[in-house]
């Protein structure tokens, strides 16, 4: 039972470091962005904090075990004990103290990790690239409103310079999810979420859809190109804008059709506000004014939240 | 005539389908055949199918929990060969068209009838006892109960062979869920599953907590019950306050499904968020309800093999109601990234984090009962200490991802699934396999095979951190949840290793049913005592199994652990000079007639029968009115036929001391 007990904890150990190493190749324990570090640092910082409590316990079960089995007459035995105040109160304090000090962590890492607030003292921090990102059935568009181009299933950034990404579903649900620059968040039909990222290492990163969305789910992934300079940038799209089709509405309901394995398809000259029809077009509902009123009570709340969080991000700086 | 119900409806074209059905067609024809062939059909009828005895209940809820065991398993395994198959460009076996239907089936499966009849099963037979009651305050109501939860197993298996079921994962989010993007009946098929067993379930938590308030022995104190009962009745309360959630956001669905209501679609000022929202507000505490009474559990058995009394029983009955009550107000933390403002995302998540003390606190007090005691390694027990470690971890997982910044990269990646199995496998599973090896002499009178049932808790321990450690490593690689099939070499040994782990799984689970199967078969040579364990409280106290009245007289209670307090004292096994006659309950057909009639409803709902759904509704209305007005519900047993049945018994008892 010893040699048991031990060579779990062994083994225990050897796990962990093994899903350490694992994890060191891509995915979210290899940032190549600013908040996806910031993110790894957390997890890493809450799992050693955990580890306090977790592996004593573990420790004590198999040693209480071992030490109290039937066997060993040797050991005192106690059986009408069943208090001891002092016991009690650490019990009780020790686990408290370790959640004041994590509910802390968590509650100042949220507002820093917040993805609606663009990021402070990076490059963009005054100009981000505004992308506008539409979940469709089964595929991510992406539209440059600046630059005025499209793409389907592709998304390239420069890296260096924060991405605002302003996100929609002309369907149902999806979760947009780039792991190694960081964050996700929901996209949903009429309703706009915001998502702040930036590469700091030129790549190819995966991008997907994190949350299932039906038959063609599995084929909802995207390649994020970071190039290496605003050069670069600028040279991809004038090539996008020299070499592909426009995108008007017509070809936009063509494209929100249903497709699994979407392929990459780019588009030279997108119709002005076709993130703003698509999001709007479930909020205003003709024949009734109430319903309507309420689709624009959720987009209110979306600005107002980000103006909240704004207030929220002065009060943090001015605390520091 | 038969609405949207046609040949079509019948899969014969899948061959996987076609040969599940045909094996358990044959399984059935088998149990009919054998059940004839020994002439035991009235007597099934007549004992068990309309019994009211809360111990006959609790073992036919086992019953369904291990026949969906199997179910669900068989669904897992599938996708796990299905992920180690679908690498490298091939898209495996399962196309997502069935591959989606099985993800969502295994789900509901697992949770609605794998887990909650195992947990419900659990408790019909041991809470009564360990609260010297008869039976429950309302038995009829149990017999319904529990053919409701039967009426939502048959309508989900029967989804398999007529038509689909639903492709949306087992939260069914809308708009997805809705009529735009699923027309189909699969989604129909998981309401009304849901909808007639979610009614058993809460007709089982208000019965419950009656009989706890009501219906204890003479001398019992609330701060005396067992905690075992104490667990449950948390859990009861969760139930009674959770559970109209889900009617009324499933409810709803319906409505947006059935008469093009907009609370959920895209269209129409609908908002799917309100569904998430209501959606979790039932199912957060729902884990909660799964995970306390195995808690208890684990507290009975630990006190009950270390030969101690349970170390902080005061902090363990507050501990569970903390857990209750915060396991309410935590629901968001399922969705952190639906863009709540940090000031709401961060209160939800330190409000996750206030769990993991009560729940600390528990495991310390498991800790110190352990301590200075004498641990006896019997099979409940190896399941307790392999939940101490396992659930510890699953626990550490579980604040990681209460923590927003984390759960941002971490959401609905493999780390959660490996998260959650790591809670309710190590946690719920690992409980009621204890409480079953624990409670099963009690119940049947005689024990199980040992030797079985060590393998299969090793064959389960292993097998769980093979099969999902490497989840959690693949979340951190970024793979997210319900891909049909994955294209990233790096992906493919975990894939591999979590699919053998589960083939170690599948081991255990092979030998548990071949314990069951030595089990019953040699049980002349393995009878049980009235008190195999040494036990603490009072359903160690009576025969195993007990007679139906449960205790010839009324059990005598001091203090917590009554049993071992009159085994100390000397009066356990006291019997007056003459017997007072026992109230028990007559055995009813209206239980399983009203939940056969609310399946056809459901059933015919489905598939939009409108005239078999009215008619359905109608014969249960009559059920119950005939039922009402039924006044022989009742009646004596006289103290010679006690004197009898307990004569034997006692004779037994006193062959056992000497």
């Amino acid at each position: 039972m010893k040699d048991r007990a031990s060579s779990l904890v062994r083994g225990g150990i050897l796990l962990l470091l093994t899903v350490v190493m694992a994890g060191c190749k891509d995915g979210v324990l290899d940032p190549k962005g600013q908040v996806a570090a910031d993110v790894k640092s957390l997890i890493i910082t809450a799992t050693l904090l955990m580890l306090i409590v977790v592996i004593p316990v573990i420790v004590l079960t198999l040693v209480f075990a071992w030490k109290y089995r039937a066997s060993n007459t040797k050991a005192t035995y106690t059986p009408k004990w069943a208090h001891s105040t002092k016991i009690e109160l650490v019990v009780w304090l020790v686990p408290c103290l370790i959640i004041i000090v994590l509910g802390t962590l968590t509650w100042r890492s949220t507002h820093e990790l917040d993805p609606y607030q663009p990021l402070k003292g990076v490059a963009g921090e005054e100009d981000p690239l505004t992308v506008e990102v539409v979940s469709l059935d089964w595929k991510w568009l992406f539209i440059y409103p600046e630059q005025h181009i499209a793409t389907v299933n592709k998304l390239v950034i420069p890296a260096h310079r924060q991405v605002a990404f302003k996100i929609t579903s002309d369907s149902v649900m999806n979760s947009f999810f780039i792991p190694q620059l960081g964050s996700q968040i929901y996209s949903m039909a009429g309703m706009e979420t915001k998502l702040h990222l930036i590469a700091d290492e030129p790549g190819t990163y995966d991008g997907f859809s994190a949350n299932y969305s039906g038959g063609g789910f599995t084929g909802m992934n995207f390649k994020t190109d970071a190039l290496a300079s605003e050069a670069d940038f600028d040279a991809w799209v004038e090539q996008v804008r020299a070499g592909s089709e426009p995108l008007n509405q017509a070809r936009y309901e063509q494209l929100a059709e249903r497709s699994i394995n979407h392929p990459v398809e780019t588009f030279s000259d997108v119709e002005p506000g076709l993130f703003t029809t698509i999001l709007q077009q479930y909020m205003t509902m003709p024949s009734e004014g109430e319903e309507g009123m309420h689709g624009m009570e959720m987009h209110e709340e979306a600005s107002m939240h980000g103006q909240e969080s704004a207030d929220a991000d002065k009060q943090h700086l001015a605390q520091e | 005539m038969f609405g949207k119900l046609t040949l079509d409806a019948i899969p014969y074209h899948e061959p996987i389908i076609v040969i599940t059905l045909a094996v358990v067609g044959l399984v059935g024809l088998f149990v009919a055949a054998s059940v004839t062939k020994m002439g035991k059909w009235g007597y099934l009828w007549r004992e068990w199918l309309t019994s009211v005895d809360h111990k006959r209940l609790g073992i036919m809820y086992i019953i369904l929990a291990l026949v969906m065991l199997i179910r669900g398993f068989a669904d897992a395994v599938m996708m796990r060969t299905q992920l180690a198959v679908a690498t490298g460009g091939s898209e495996g076996y399962l196309p997502p068209e069935h591959y989606d239907q099985i993800f969502t089936a295994h789900g509901v499966i697992m949770i609605i009838f794998m887990a909650m009849p195992m947990m419900i099963g659990l408790m019909n037979i041991v809470l009564p006892l360990q609260i010297g009651a008869r039976d429950v305050a309302f038995p009829f109501l149990n017999n319904l109960s529990f053919w409701l939860s039967v009426g939502g197993a048959v309508l989900i298996n029967l989804s398999l062979g007529v038509g689909e079921f639903a492709k949306t994962g087992w939260v069914a989010y809308p708009p997805l869920s809705g009529l735009s993007y699923s027309p189909g009946v699969g989604v129909d098929y998981y309401i009304w599953a849901l909808q007639i067993s979610g009614l058993g379930t809460l007709l089982t938590g208000v019965n419950f907590l009656v009989t706890v308030f009501k219906m204890r022995a003479p001398g019992m104190k609330l701060m005396d019950m067992p905690i075992f009962t104490w667990t449950c009745t948390w859990a009861n309360i969760l139930i009674v306050a959770s559970f109209p959630i889900l009617t009324a956001v499933l409810g709803m669905l319906t409505l947006d499904r059935y008469l093009d209501f907009h609370f959920f679609t895209n269209e129409g000022g609908g908002n799917a968020m309100m569904y998430i929202n209501l959606f979790w507000a039932w199912g957060h505490p729902e884990v909660y309800i799964l995970i306390l009474p195995a808690f208890g559990i684990f507290s009975e058995v630990i006190s009950t093999f270390t030969g101690k009394r349970l170390f902080g029983y005061k902090s363990m009955v507050w501990a569970s109601g903390a857990i209750s009550i915060l396991g309410f107000i935590v629901w968001l933390h399922h969705f952190f990234t639906m863009g709540s403002s940090a000031n709401v995302n961060a209160f939800f998540g330190v409000a996750t984090m206030i769990i993991s003390i009560p729940t600390g606190v528990k495991l310390f007090n498991w800790l110190f009962t352990i301590y200075r005691g004498r641990l006896r390694f019997a099979v409940p027990v190896l399941w307790t200490l392999g939940f101490m470690v396992t659930f510890t971890i699953g626990g550490m997982t579980g604040v990681l991802l209460a923590v927003p910044g984390a759960d941002f990269v971490l959401h609905n990646s493999l780390f959660l699934i490996a998260h959650f199995h790591n809670t309710i496998i190590g946690g719920a599973v690992f409980g009621y396999l204890a409480g079953i090896a624990f409670w099963f002499p009690k119940a049947t009178g005689f024990h199980m095979n040992e030797r079985l049932g060590k393998a299969a808790f090793w064959f389960w321990q292993i097998g769980f951190y093979v099969a999902f450690m490497p989840l959690y490593v693949l979340g951190f690689m970024g793979m997210t949840r319900r891909l049909n099939h994955t294209d990233n070499p790096l992906w493919e040994p975990w894939l591999y290793l979590a699919a053998f782990g589960a083939g170690l799984i599948l081991i255990g689970v092979v030998c548990q049913l071949v314990q069951l199967f030595v089990s019953i078969r040699d049980r002349e040579q393995n009878k049980a005592e009235g008190d195999p364990w040494n036990g603490h409280t009072l359903e160690w106290s009576t025969t195993s199994p007990p007679p139906f009245y449960n205790f010839a007289s009324t059990p005598i209670v001091e203090g917590i652990d009554a049993y071992t307090t009159a085994k100390e004292k000397g009066y356990a096994g006291w019997r007056p000079e003459k017997f007072a006659p026992i109230h028990m309950p007559r055995n009813t057909s209206a239980g399983i007639l009203m939940a056969g009639f609310l399946t056809v409803m459901g059933f015919a709902l489905i598939w939009h029968i409108w005239w078999l759904a009215g008619a359905s509704f109608v014969a249960t209305i009559v059920t119950l009115l005939v039922r009402a007005y039924d006044n022989d519900v009742d009646y004596y047993v006289q103290p010679d036929e006690i004197e009898r049945i307990e004569g034997s018994a006692a004779g037994a008892k006193v062959a056992e001391q000497v």
